[in-house]
């Protein structure tokens, strides 16, 4: 990243992991852990959150100093809303069947606590170049968060990736399941998102204890 | 029987946060103690109360493929009725949402003071929570057909969030006592206590269907995860948002 100052940079990498999103932050969580079940939606989901993210912080920090402060929170409900029926047409127009399975979670990027969060902590004090890097790297850290659940759970739950089976084939007993391996279809379940989510937390806050609660 | 039923089915069946993660942000958030989980609570069932019915109305006649029909009463996409804005729902729906949680702060700050102080400072919280948004895109999308069961909907499901928040709670000011691991203190092991009530709520499945004798007609009608995972082969991967959705 030699592009970029050691600030800008910080801009991008903290989210990633110190400051992520989901696991330090608690936002976003809401549309993040129901459509990782599989891979493919899960990347979708991290870079549509990139696009509105990104898009949504310059819009916010151009319009900072004109936004009356008392009704804010429309206008910055008004800009998402826009840029997510964005995404939402060109998935139907080029992914419908992903688009189908996604369903009201695409909608619901606009109530994300992540993209609110960032207007309001980061857009509305920052220029449009910083409120970009900012947007950027904290949909960075949501996606790496939201691929990192859905590799774990597409591959234990039904052992493919991305719809290739990586496991070999359940059916004809290829592979892995040659020697009486079986796929565990409750990772496919809703609940399993939250333990995996949890797991990640408990190894990140054991690597950097500085991270932990009191309680 | 009809409203009974989608009251309970939105209450456990379907629960918004054990089921859909919904509005989970302000469940993690506001949960550390039970008089706040269930000041928030309260008033997330009253905006959904109110949204979701308006939102039906606006869906049914202006959104919806055809839905202007009624201005000019025409009818086979000629004239108004061949006009489809269901592309304007999410930004229609979350305009209604904000301006109707500006609305109710005003009304319940004039009319009820009490119940604003405690109420008032979780409203500007709702407008941005998923549950509500969630729970008018639900509405849209599971073709809900009239405003009394929109109404029966908004209230069911805006008391399954109560429960799980109340619940959630609960548990956090107990948890306190324990020895949680360090790493997972917090954050970490309240996602997996929601994780195992979530398998918990799992097991209400089964309650409208009161065991066998109906499951070929009402698992279309459900459609649980449970109940899709047993018909489920191993070669088709259904997710599971996919599943709730048909």
């Amino acid at each position: 990243m030699g592009l970029l100052s050691k600030k800008d940079q910080k801009l991008i990498l903290d989210p990633l992991s110190d400051d992520n999103p989901i696991t330090i932050q608690v936002l976003g969580i809401c549309s993040a852990l129901a459509i990782t079940a599989q891979l493919k939606a899960s990347i979708v989901m991290a870079v549509s959150v990139l696009f509105v993210l990104g898009i949504g912080n310059v819009v916010i920090s151009l319009m900072r100093n004109i936004i009356p402060s008392k009704i804010r929170i429309i206008v910055q409900l008004i800009v998402v809303a826009t840029l997510v029926i964005i995404v939402d047409q060109v998935l139907k127009a080029y992914a419908y069947s992903l688009s189908k399975e996604l369903s009201v979670f695409v909608g619901l990027i606009i109530t994300n606590c992540i993209i609110m969060g960032r207007f309001e902590a980061f857009a509305l004090g920052n220029g449009p170049y910083k409120s970009f890097l900012d947007g950027i790297g904290n949909a960075l850290g949501y996606g790496v968060i939201l691929i990192i659940v859905g590799f774990f759970r597409e591959l234990l739950g039904s052992g493919t990736l991305l719809g290739f089976k990586v496991l070999g084939d359940p059916i004809e007993k290829t592979g892995l399941y040659s020697i009486g391996y079986e796929n565990n279809g409750f990772m496919l379940l809703s609940p399993m998102a939250l333990i995996v989510v949890g797991l990640i937390i408990w190894v990140q806050r054991s690597k950097n204890p500085a991270l932990v609660e009191e309680n | 029987m009809e409203h009974l039923e989608l009251f309970f089915k939105s209450i456990f069946i379907d629960n918004m946060v054990f089921a859909t993660f919904l509005g989970m942000c302000s469940y993690l958030a506001v949960s550390k103690k039970v008089s706040t989980a269930v000041g928030l609570g309260a008033a997330v069932i009253f905006v959904l109360a109110v949204t979701v019915p308006i939102n039906w109305l606006l869906d049914q006649y202006i959104l919806r493929d055809g839905a202007l029909a009624w201005i000019d009463g025409s009818s086979n996409g000629e004239g108004y009725s061949g006009y489809d804005l269901s592309f304007l729902s999410f930004i229609l729906f979350i305009a209604t949402i904000a301006t109707m949680v500006q609305l109710v702060e005003i009304v319940v700050e004039k009319f009820s003071p009490s119940l604003y102080n405690s109420l008032g400072i979780f409203l500007p919280l709702i407008a941005v929570n998923c549950a509500i948004l969630g729970g008018s895109l639900f509405m849209q999308s599971r073709d809900i057909q009239t405003l009394g069961l929109a109404t029966t909907y908004g209230i069911g499901s805006g008391i399954g969030w109560f429960l799980a928040i109340l619940a959630i709670a609960a548990i956090r000011e107990k948890i306190r006592y324990s020895n949680v691991p360090a790493p997972l203190r917090g954050l970490g092991i309240t996602f997996i206590i929601t994780g195992l009530m979530a398998i918990g709520f799992m097991s209400f499945g089964g309650m409208l269907t009161g065991g066998e004798e109906e499951e070929e007609e009402t698992a279309v009608a459900i459609k649980t995860p449970a109940q899709e995972e047993i018909n489920e082969t191993a070669t088709t991967v259904v997710s599971t948002t996919n599943e709730k959705e048909n």
